[in-house]
């Protein structure tokens, strides 16, 4: 079994007044997330990316099709505990996320609850907090914390509980570029070094550079699937679904307009340069 | 011509007498132009969000002074709320702040407070609505059933109606889609030039800042780093990033481009600039 998260014509759809029709906010969804991988999930606001996320965890249930977690169908809710210990979620907004008075006792909440030995704890705690850059903060008060700092200490408190598989639903929204920057370095670092399945959702563009693979939602569908080279060449179609491209494809984009040989899915600011100073026989 | 707005030699500290203690701004010192389109950027602790809650008296300086129009606001603090009418503050996430029945409710709250009634009431509630691209089927909904872009777009209407001479903006586009986030910088463009209006944004993205702002001040650690205009700012890249600092994506390719012997300026912070001097550069003339 390699799928960690797999759906199969998942359909969603949000609670109405009586009498009105239903509105779905997934409408038949298909995919499945590798094991292992690091999968970006993009698409405008009410695209239905943060349902989908919600999905994969048993925060939301389906109300057509299915959602596998390691072939654990999350309709079952005798699976429901084993199902959120395989997949841990992080959020937007960190002041929702944060439930005790002391930084170490949030990020140990979660293995507390799982009955983890205490030395184990102590160990998990304090690697957590290292992954995330915060191991200086073990015994202060969240509250006093800035929203960046909070954010980390809330996928510290995910991170303890060693999820085979991290869910971040616009994590990195409301962190400046420096918090942005260690919390996405310590996901790759997760991914890469514990072999953790990574899926992000995001509205930053160059968030989805590095992944494995990229996913666009439209409409409650995808609308695209595939690698961010892939994905972030087709410069109209994403500007159709109302996404912009990276700026080193915008600028890449405007040169082949005027004739220059540049490839489209040289993403990274180092690959853009290279691409633009061989087209300038600079190389 | 006269500032509009003085902060001078502003220090504020939290927590004093606790462990806690500390400087979230230390002798910072800028002047506002009226008009001006003023960016802020700093990172998380750097003191942005503290600084500017001095701008409308919603925190005291521990020393120093703001001057709005030559005064000091703090020269009669009974009328502090005279300030706060004239300079407008739109927090960080302002969606949670609604609170009436209707979205026509919620905006006209900071007219009434005014004193303003009947037409001028309405129309002023109307013109913020449209300013900010509420759209006049909203006005009698309930704001807690509208979606998160449109609620903020709300709570920046409630702000608007008050008709503030300077506007100030924390972090207005957070959380948005691209889509949204431009939509949303575009009502704030045009308030600035319809209206003529100062505004002030605090901002994480350079690419935003360096889009809309005349003038760039940086803060770092609670001090002001740099301030200038944004080719002047982002001519200092190397400075910005070691400050933990974020440059455009188009400046680093620009300085990638430096390094690689390509003579391009590497304080061009658009893909349109970079491209003409790119373009300009192929056909054998100098750069403009």
């Amino acid at each position: 079994m390699s799928e960690m998260i797999q759906t199969e014509s998942l359909r969603f759809a949000y609670p109405v007044n009586e009498g009105e029709k239903p509105v779905y906010a997934l409408r038949g969804v298909d995919v499945a997330i590798e094991k292992g991988s690091f999968v970006v999930v993009l698409g405008h606001n009410g695209s239905g990316k943060s349902t989908l996320a919600k999905t994969f965890n048993a925060v939301l249930l389906p109300a057509g099709g299915k959602v596998y977690v390691e072939g654990m169908d999350t309709l079952d809710e005798s699976l429901l505990l084993d199902i959120r210990q395989r997949v841990g979620m992080v959020f937007q907004n960190p002041d929702n996320q944060i439930v005790a008075n002391v930084v170490e006792e949030d990020v140990a909440f979660a293995p507390e609850n799982l009955g983890v030995p205490t030395e184990e704890i102590r160990r998990r705690v304090d690697a957590a907090l290292e992954a995330v850059g915060m191991e200086e903060f073990v015994t202060h008060a969240p509250h006093l914390l800035s929203g960046g700092q909070k954010q980390r200490i809330a996928i510290a408190g995910v991170i303890a509980m060693e999820p085979a598989c991290v869910v971040l639903d616009e994590a990195t929204a409301m962190l400046d570029p420096t918090g942005r920057r260690e919390v996405l370095s310590a996901v790759h670092r997760l991914n890469r070094e514990k072999g953790i399945t990574v899926v992000l959702i995001t509205h930053h563009m160059n968030e989805a550079e590095d992944a494995d693979r990229v996913i666009v939602m439209d409409d409650g569908r995808v609308a695209m699937d595939g690698t961010p080279g892939e994905i972030f060449s087709q410069v109209a179609r994403l500007r159709h679904l109302g996404l912009t491209v990276p700026d080193t494809v915008d600028l890449l984009d405007r040169l082949r307009r005027n004739g220059w040989d540049v490839p489209l899915d040289a993403l990274g600011v180092e690959d853009c340069a290279d691409a633009i100073a061989r087209a300038l026989g600079k190389s | 011509m006269e500032s509009i707005l003085q902060v001078k030699n502003l220090t504020h500290t939290y927590g004093i007498g606790t462990p806690f203690q500390r400087s979230a701004v230390e002798d910072v010192s800028f002047d506002v132009q009226p008009g001006e389109f003023l960016g802020i950027i700093g990172h998380t602790g750097s003191g942005k969000s503290t600084l500017i809650q001095h701008l409308n008296g919603l925190l005291r300086p521990t020393s120093g002074q703001v001057l709005l129009d030559g005064r000091d606001i703090w020269e009669a603090p009974k009328k502090i709320r005279d300030i706060r009418f004239q300079v407008g503050l739109v927090f960080q996430y302002p969606e949670y702040q609604l609170f009436e029945e209707t979205v026509y409710k919620d905006i006209a709250f900071g007219p009434m407070n005014q004193g303003r009634t009947g037409d001028e009431l309405d129309h002023a509630i109307r013109e913020a609505a449209r300013l900010a691209g509420v759209r006049d089927e909203h006005l009698e909904k309930s704001p807690f059933e509208l979606s998160g872009g449109q609620k903020r777009r709300v709570a920046l209407a409630g702000v608007l109606a008050m008709e503030p001479k300077v506007l100030v903006l924390d972090e207005p586009t957070a959380g948005l889609d691209p889509a949204g986030r431009e939509n949303l910088m575009a009502n704030i463009r045009d308030y600035h030039r319809n209206k003529g209006a100062t505004v002030i944004l605090v901002s994480h993205s350079m690419d935003e800042i360096a889009r809309n702002a005349d003038r760039i001040l940086v803060l770092k650690s609670a001090h002001v780093l740099m301030s200038g205009p944004p080719a002047e700012v982002f001519a200092r890249s190397e400075e910005l990033l070691s400050a933990g600092l974020d440059v455009p994506q188009v400046t680093r390719v620009a300085m990638a481009l430096r390094a690689r012997g390509v003579n391009v300026d590497s304080a061009v912070y658009t893909a349109e600039a970079l491209e003409r001097e790119l373009l300009a550069l192929k056909r054998g003339g100098a750069p403009c």
